[in-house]
């Protein structure tokens, strides 16, 4: 047992953004979806920072930093916009949200 | 050895709570199984020596984004989600496909990347808070301000939007 | 090996101080309240109601442990659990002193030395917002639900001001590290103005200490911010629906962030273990206080209010005594007097905390949140602000 191949975690990132798309296509719930989503991102800032581990330079990390910051804000105006849509219909079952206007 | 460890524990705390996440039908419990995955990545990020980075996510995501999160799931009190029928293509193909996508992207890291050196604890320190300041306050700066303005824009639209009353 | 060892050595004792700090920390509370309000608190139990913390414990062991039908089971065990762990978490990289030798052994006064540590105290203190949210939601009741709801609220409002205020000792350190924080305010100007961030030149952090302390008030939820529990509104707010054990680790985890905080606000502003008086002096404080203490109850056993006072005041005095003789041996010293000073300030800003609950009343939960928009975050930025000029400029 020595140390942990830089692979692994890669795997572990395809694994997890995996996990998050078989959430984004399954889930029938807004919030789960969104969910989702937010574990695509933390798939892939893992692998942002496994290449800058390998590299030896912290520009991945900024990188995942910013997405960290956009993640943050998209949650922000997602949740606004998933309440919205509660208020107005009443659902959070996002095939029951199908017409764009009521 | 212990670098070991700690991967093994905290990769298969990600993956169940990625798959926790995925099959429950409670969204609260979804939530806190995000919460789970965020938390053992930044373990792994502190395994991979970016210290800021790993304190960053749990303050921005354990801390801000997931409390939003389930302070939403409360006030709206989701419950389970209903089961609705799913398209005969998506009942067929959708477990197969998912593996093949998996597999597929293991098959890249193996085949295509060079080999990489492994990981060890400390061997590395280039996430300090010192350096990620010194890089986003010289290279990435305006990203860094055009990021904050983005920052504003969204709250004002999260105000907006939550505010107002359609009919 | 000898880290592991050394190691745990420290955790054990750490943890054993931090617990009974915080059963006494109650009895504390309780006799100052008690004090402030013309009353005498506890005193049946043990003298002067000494024994009343574990009195309470064995009452909190022995009740009834109530599961309520209607509940979200898993969440609902869940939530006290994840209350008190993070509460308890942040102890461990606090650090109560300098590098000290102690049979040929050096180390940290410090569980470990983290190079992110404030970020990680505020890490952790970001999501102990889950235990209180959790534990409102599964609790299936309108009061909980409410109680849960505004302390969530609460709880991010004010963290704003709190972190905004924390940057600039940060500023002033160029350090994340406690430690290294703690170290960059030794010394003294003038020969007796000690160099601590709430009197550092460019711009003195005064004003930055009175909003850490009224953001941390709001983020411990104690009077007049203890909204979520307010209990002639929400019956008990977050935790109506908990008893015995359960309700335990809520009040434990109020009181372990109690102090958490205010070991917080003295490592960033008050200097952490350095202190008041320049190095020959402040040796001797420890021992003129604790001498002071029994010199105290001596006087008081002279002409007791109560019978049992005649027997149990000596012992105090005894007590006093011996420890006054202990931080007067000169090797002792390196060790002891730091943590004097570390506990001295840590006690005084306990002390504010129970003073001000026996002093104000609650605050309307719109007051709370127009406070902190409107009047605390302003403050914080102009705060921060400023200092960021004056550390540019000097």
């Amino acid at each position: 047992m020595g140390h942990v191949p830089l692979s692994w975690y890669l795997v572990l990132s395809a694994i997890l953004f995996a996990l998050g798309v078989a959430g984004f296509v399954y889930r029938k719930s807004i919030i789960t979806v969104f969910m989702s989503i937010e574990l695509m991102l933390n798939a892939v800032n893992l692998s942002f920072v496994a290449f800058s581990y390998e590299l030896r330079r912290i520009d991945g990390q900024i990188f995942s930093f910013f997405v960290m910051v956009v993640a943050a804000a998209e949650a922000a105006v997602g949740l606004a916009i998933i309440l919205t849509i509660f208020k107005n219909r009443g659902t959070l079952q996002i095939d029951e949200v199908d017409s764009m206007k009521l | 050895m212990v670098d070991t460890i700690l991967f093994i524990i905290f990769a298969i705390v990600a993956i169940v709570s990625g798959f926790n996440l995925v099959l429950q039908k409670q969204p609260i419990a979804s939530a806190l199984s995000l919460i789970g995955v965020m938390g053992s990545l930044a373990v792994l990020y502190l395994l991979l020596g970016a210290e800021f980075l790993a304190m960053a996510q749990m303050i921005v995501y354990g801390g801000a984004v997931m409390v939003l999160f389930v302070l939403v799931i409360m006030l709206l009190n989701a419950g389970r989600e209903k089961s609705s029928a799913k398209s005969w293509f998506a009942q067929i193909a959708g477990l197969p496909l998912l593996l093949c996508l998996v597999a597929l992207l293991g098959f890249l890291i193996r085949a295509i990347l060079p080999p990489m050196r492994s990981v060890e604890f400390g061997s590395w320190v280039g996430g300090t808070a010192e350096h990620i300041g010194q890089l986003l306050f010289t290279t990435y700066l305006l990203p860094f301000e055009v990021i904050s303005i983005l920052i504003l824009i969204a709250i004002l639209g999260a105000v907006v939007l939550a505010q107002k009353e359609l009919d | 090996m000898n880290f592991f060892i050394v190691s745990i050595i420290k955790i054990v004792l750490v943890f054993a101080i931090f617990m009974t700090t915080l059963a006494y920390l109650q009895w504390v509370e309780r006799k100052v309240l008690a004090h402030i309000q013309s009353r005498t608190g506890p005193l049946r139990v043990g003298p002067h109601g000494l024994m009343q913390p574990l009195a309470d414990v064995f009452k909190l062991l022995t009740k009834e442990d109530l599961l309520p039908p209607y509940v979200n089971k898993f969440f609902y065990l869940l939530a006290p659990f994840i209350a008190v762990c993070l509460a308890l978490i942040s102890i461990s990289i606090i650090p109560f002193g300098p590098e000290i030798e102690v049979g040929g052994t050096r180390t940290y006064m410090q569980i470990s030395d983290v190079n992110v540590g404030i970020l990680f105290i505020l890490a952790i203190s970001s999501i102990s917002v889950y235990g209180v949210a959790l534990a409102g939601w599964s609790s299936n009741n309108k009061y909980s639900l409410m109680g849960a709801l505004r302390s969530s609220a609460q709880m991010i409002s004010y963290e704003l001001p709190l972190t905004l205020v924390i940057v600039c000792p940060l500023l002033l350190a160029n350090h994340l590290s406690l430690r290294a924080i703690s170290d960059s305010q030794a010394g003294y100007y003038l020969g007796f103005i000690p160099r601590w961030s709430i009197f550092q030149m460019p711009f003195p952090q005064i004003f930055g200490f009175l909003i850490f302390m009224v953001a941390a008030f709001a983020e411990t939820n104690r009077l007049p911010f203890d909204l979520p529990e307010a209990e002639n509104e929400l019956v008990a707010g977050f935790h109506t629906e908990y008893s015995s054990m359960k309700f335990a680790c809520f009040f434990m985890s109020e009181y372990a962030n109690m102090v958490t905080i205010t070991c917080v606000a003295t490592l960033l502003f008050l200097g952490g273990w350095h202190p008041l008086f320049p190095a020959p002096y402040s040796n001797w404080v420890a021992t003129a206080v604790l001498l002071f203490a029994a010199i105290a109850c001596f006087f008081q056993a002279i002409r007791p209010a109560r019978k049992r006072d005649r027997y149990t005041f000596p012992v105090f005095g005894i007590g006093f005594l011996i420890l006054a003789a202990l931080w007067a041996v000169p090797s002792f010293q390196t060790i002891l007097v730091p943590i004097f000073w570390f506990a001295a300030k840590v006690a005084f800003l306990l002390f504010t905390y129970i003073w001000v609950r026996g002093t104000l009343p609650r605050f309307r939960y719109d007051q709370l949140m127009h406070f902190a928009w409107t009047f605390l975050f302003p403050c914080a930025l102009l705060n921060l602000l400023l200092t960021a000029l004056f550390v540019a400029v000097f």
